[in-house]
């Protein structure tokens, strides 16, 4: 028996969940003991504090339109959510609106857990709130499926990168929707190598996405992407369910996502010179931007 | 944090909670603010900060300059003051000053160095990269490179580069019944200053500061708390 429950690849993770015949979130969970910090009790409360705080920052921005510090974007949250439904139901709308609430709190200044980025936090709390209301299951699942989104997030992030900085939006939002994808397969029972597939088809299907804010806010595309990207990771859950198999193993999509991050022009990482950021308004809203070293105190 | 994966926590991905807009931008920077206050021993009265990379290109609309001066002031990055920290400072009496500095190719593109001073005349020069995800490092120390993440209690001296010294530190530690998870000592040039990081799985009590403070050769002993 592995103690330390160390896992470095996709492969390392199912293997061990599979070894023991455990889901991803109890190898996560197992590992987080085994590093010394805290007992399970703990590590599973620290969990629901972030479950808590998540719910909060989705109510947050549904009650009220948030002032986003570039003020790129307001209200969209709760035009979602005041939307019916017409060509989807009202659960997928509501994905929608919550990733919405939660990226235009983030955008605030508003409190927000990081998953794995703020830039990215819409996603995984919008999926799981949606896969609770369909399958109607009770927090402590949720907690659960936070903590084998946080193992899959571990590997995308120590293989490759979950900085735009460094790997561009597919580092930020493709990782996120990947966790999104595998731990709603794996809240609906998915066996760990189908909730891996689920991860490998949402992470795939976003290799390229750069990193290109306009005005270096992280609103747009930033706050739209998390609603669109929350159906995307969905889709890919949907799909591992229905025994379609991710043809490259999720470890090479790893591996791929880190060769073309280090690929990726300078200008499309997170420093707001190319792509959408110098279209003719990205150019606008940059002119108009304060800049770090106008700040004195 | 010698040979460990950066991301080894279930807590380094879902987390840090946080003010937005940005983990690396914003909940980073505010962490290595935090720790460059740690390692000053209180609040700056005057702080240079320079921005490089991507902190410079898109730091401001990031709120990154509010976030390291929060840090500055003690502030967590969940803390909601977050977004008004400079008033905060105003009111604290910081002087501070924002420039752009290119570090080098190498260097992380989210990075920042600190140059410090405190009212009792203490100085830091502090360089620290913001790695994603709210995780961190500090690369150097008063020019010394070093590899810290904040995500150990880590004891940071400055001393004279005497035989013994390093064993009499790890006794105290064994004393205080403090296990060492990792452990690197950097000097310019033999015989020259000696500086020394060490990451702990526990919390350093103070009266351990305290003791490695008195021992002969000892320039300065700090304690970094692990990181919210
Ligand atoms: S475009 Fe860049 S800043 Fe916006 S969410 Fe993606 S990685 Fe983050």
């Amino acid at each position: 028996m592995n103690k330390t429950y160390r896992f470095d690849t996709m492969a390392d993770l199912v293997a061990l969940a599979e070894a023991e015949d455990i889901s991803l979130g109890e190898v996560a969970l197992r590992h987080e003991v085994a590093l010394g910090q805290l007992d399970r009790d703990e590590v599973l409360a620290a969990m629901r504090t972030r479950w808590a705080t998540m719910k909060q920052s989705m109510e947050v921005g549904l009650a009220a339109p948030q002032k986003t510090m570039g003020g790129l974007s307001h209200g969209a949250g709760q035009m979602m959510a005041g939307h019916r439904p017409v060509l989807s139901d009202a659960i997928a709308t509501g994905v929608m609106a919550r990733a919405l609430a939660v990226n235009e709190c983030s955008a605030a200044m508003r409190r927000i857990v990081a998953a794995p980025t703020a830039g990215s936090s819409g996603i995984l709390p919008a999926s799981l709130w949606g896969a609770q209301q369909r399958l109607g299951c009770e927090d402590e699942a949720v907690v659960m499926a936070l903590l084998a989104a946080a193992a899959l997030g571990m590997v995308m992030a120590n293989r490759a990168t979950i900085s735009g900085a460094q790997g561009g939006c597919m580092a930020e939002v493709g990782v996120s929707a990947a966790m999104a994808a595998g731990a709603m397969a794996e809240m609906a029972g998915a066996p760990p190598d189908v909730a891996v597939h689920a991860m490998a088809l949402a992470l795939k299907n976003t290799l390229g996405l750069v990193c290109d804010p306009i005005g270096g806010y992280v609103e747009v595309p930033c706050i739209k992407r998390n609603a669109i990207f929350a159906i995307h990771a969905t889709t890919a859950a949907e799909m591992a369910l229905a025994g379609i198999r991710s043809f490259v193993p999720a470890d090479q999509v790893i591996a791929a996502m880190k060769e073309i991050g280090d690929a990726m022009p300078k200008k499309l990482k997170e420093t707001s010179q190319g792509g959408l950021a110098t279209t003719l308004i990205g150019l606008e809203v940059m002119a108009r931007r304060p800049r770090v070293d106008h700040v004195q105190g | 944090m010698g040979g460990m994966a950066p991301y080894d926590s279930v807590f380094s991905i879902i987390g840090p909670i946080m003010v937005g807009p940005s983990s690396s931008h914003t909940a980073g920077a505010a962490r290595l603010g935090g720790l460059a206050r740690a390692l000053l021993g209180g609040t700056p009265v005057e702080a240079e900060l320079d921005l490089h990379g991507s902190f410079a290109e898109t730091g401001a609309g990031h709120g990154t300059d509010r976030a390291l001066v929060a840090g500055l002031l003690g502030f967590s990055s969940g803390d909601d003051r977050l977004k008004d920290a400079f008033e905060h400072a105003r009111e604290a009496g910081i002087v501070w000053k924002f420039g752009t500095v290119n570090l080098g190719p190498d260097v992380h593109p989210c990075s920042v160095r600190f140059v410090l001073r405190a009212a009792d005349g203490e100085a830091l020069e502090m360089v620290g990269s913001s790695l994603g995800g709210g995780a961190v490092r500090i690369t150097s120390i008063q020019g010394y490179d070093v590899d810290i993440s904040g995500d150990y209690p880590t004891l940071v001296t400055v001393h004279e580069d005497r035989p013994g010294l390093v064993q009499e530190v790890s006794a105290l530690l064994s004393r205080y019944a403090v296990n060492i998870a990792f452990m690197r000592v950097a000097r310019h040039h033999r015989g020259a200053h000696a500086f020394m990081t060490l990451e702990a799985d526990h919390d350093l009590p103070p009266e351990l500061v305290t003791a490695t403070r008195a021992i002969p050769g000892m320039v300065s002993a700090r304690a970094l708390p692990r990181l919210a």
